[in-house]
């Protein structure tokens, strides 16, 4: 079933997230991203080991996420943090699968990466493909001291041995559903709506 | 995008700004980076099958494939089953045979990469045929002006020797036809080709007339090679009149560029002040052509097989 026929036959369904549930979420995850970054930093680090913490975003709706938690952990700690984006394509393990696609941005801070704290940012946490995909990217960008995963949405059915270690709502779908993710900087609305295939 | 990469007219508007913006994210993919690889194209293999000299060119192909991590073989006629009288045909399918999914071929026959995609089932890509066309580099040119000047769409190009002889010069002039350039053609009457009149571009004999409103110089290579007939009277006066020096870049608008697809005859058609000054864009030319040709293969062999 199509995200279209979805929403005509079922104009009630309510969203998995509104855009007040998506603001609140991304609060959350900023406070235990500086909580974390404070925990894991070395004592005595200034900005609470902020200054370590780079947030990159998988295009493309991780992208926008990554500036809005970079955005919101400014706003409570007063500390900016580095923001960037990894377009993980031509790292994609299913390129034969699938007709050619298009690049994405790839978007890192002038410091690098290296010895740094990184947290991958994306929509929707999944096969767990796509977070190969970025780390192998990562490790041809750098050497993190470490990586860490913040995740919108968790919906299960993993086929990778890798976990979030920020979720903003975990979810439990059938393979046959369809999450979708929508962000104002790109879709004109926040929402996140779970569509097609019930028991499927 | 089609399967193979003739001519310059495979391309629409949308197929050549993908190659473009594709080149351009694989450019910041790579910015600043120890390693200048990545794994796309693992277990693919690349056939640089060049039947005529190249440097560039070849070296270009090769360094494309290998940073998206194809298998490379080059293949050069000297030397080769080519030399033993093998025929085009029968060279393609023994490669095909050992398991090539894409040939890059450069030939002297206009039309042989045509005839080569009539018989293999991978992709052929067009490094140079004969007289006909070099759609790589006129890729690569439109990124170059791209680059510089921030837009293709209403750029004046002048194109300026050669013509008759210049795959170069036919590849940039289709390519920039379709993103929206306007071409203006400059040579001696005898260099340009019969039927130029149904081209789009405009064609005038005065490089100092069109200098002044330029905002791309693209020099030909005056190709000693085929010269073969009395196409100018001498070398000094073909200089005298077609030749890009201090004085006509001077006239050129503040920001123009002068571009040169290599390799140069420095003193013929440009002069040296000319090629070394900070207009010129043929070190950037070289540089743009690995993530070009990167770019097309990445889009002829990175999705799935038809």
């Amino acid at each position: 079933m199509t995200e279209s026929s979805a929403l005509f036959s079922e104009p009630a369904a309510a969203p998995l997230l509104t855009a007040d549930d998506v603001a609140r979420v991304v609060d959350r995850v900023a406070h235990q991203l500086i909580e974390r970054a404070a925990s894991s930093a070395a004592p005595g680090a200034p900005d609470g080991g902020l200054a370590d913490l780079v947030l990159v975003g998988i295009p493309t709706r991780g992208a926008p996420l990554a500036r809005r938690l970079a955005a919101r952990i400014e706003a409570f700690s007063g500390t900016a943090v580095d923001v960037g984006t990894v377009d993980i394509t031509l790292y994609r393990d299913d390129l034969r699968l699938r007709g050619v696609r298009a690049l994405e941005d790839t978007r890192l801070p002038e410091s690098g990466i290296d010895g740094r704290l990184v947290v991958l940012v994306d929509d929707v946490l999944f096969s767990g493909r796509s977070v190969r995909a970025a780390l192998d990217a990562l490790r041809d960008l750098g050497r993190p001291r470490s990586v860490q995963l913040a995740v919108l949405v968790d919906r299960g059915h993993r086929e990778l041995p890798i976990r979030a270690d920020y979720v903003g709502k975990n979810v439990p779908t059938s393979r046959g559903q369809s999450v979708k993710v929508k962000l104002a900087e790109i879709d004109g609305v926040d929402e996140v709506v779970l569509t097609g295939g019930e028991g499927a | 995008m089609k399967r193979h990469l003739l001519e310059a007219g495979d391309l629409d508007r949308d197929d050549a700004t993908l190659v473009l913006d594709t080149a351009a994210q694989i450019v910041s993919a790579l910015a600043g980076r120890e390693v200048k690889k990545l794994p796309t194209l693992r277990g693919r293999t690349v056939v640089n099958l060049f039947y005529d000299d190249s440097t560039r060119t070849r070296i270009s192909f090769e360094l494309a494939a290998k940073r998206l991590s194809a298998d490379v073989i080059n293949f050069s006629a000297k030397g080769s089953s080519v030399s033993k009288g093998e025929s085009l045909k029968d060279t393609a399918l023994t490669l095909e045979a050992m398991g090539s999914d894409a040939i890059v071929v450069r030939h002297s026959a206009s039309g042989a990469p045509h005839r080569l995609a009539q018989w293999v089932k991978g992709s052929v890509v067009n490094a140079g045929d004969g007289t006909h066309e070099h759609p790589t580099q006129a890729l690569l040119d439109a990124y170059t002006i791209r680059q510089r000047l921030g837009r293709l769409e209403g750029v004046r190009v002048a194109i300026v020797g050669d013509v008759l002889h210049s795959r170069v010069a036919r590849s940039n002039i289709w390519l920039l036809h379709t993103l929206g350039a306007e071409v203006t053609v400059i040579a001696p009457p005898t260099l340009l080709p019969v039927g130029v009149g149904s081209w789009p571009v405009t064609v005038s004999y005065d490089l100092d007339a069109v200098l002044p409103k330029a905002d791309v110089v693209m020099m030909l290579r005056v190709q000693a090679e085929r010269m073969n007939a009395s196409f100018f009277p001498s070398a000094r006066e073909y200089s005298r009149r077609y030749g890009l020096d201090g004085r006509r870049m001077g006239t050129l608008p503040a920001d123009a560029i002068v571009m040169h697809p290599g390799p140069m005859n420095r003193g013929m058609e440009i002069a040296a002040e000319v090629a070394d000054s900070a207009r010129s864009t043929i070190v950037d030319q070289v540089g743009n052509g690995v993530s070009v040709r990167m770019a097309v293969l990445y889009l002829l062999l990175g999705g799935a097989p038809e």
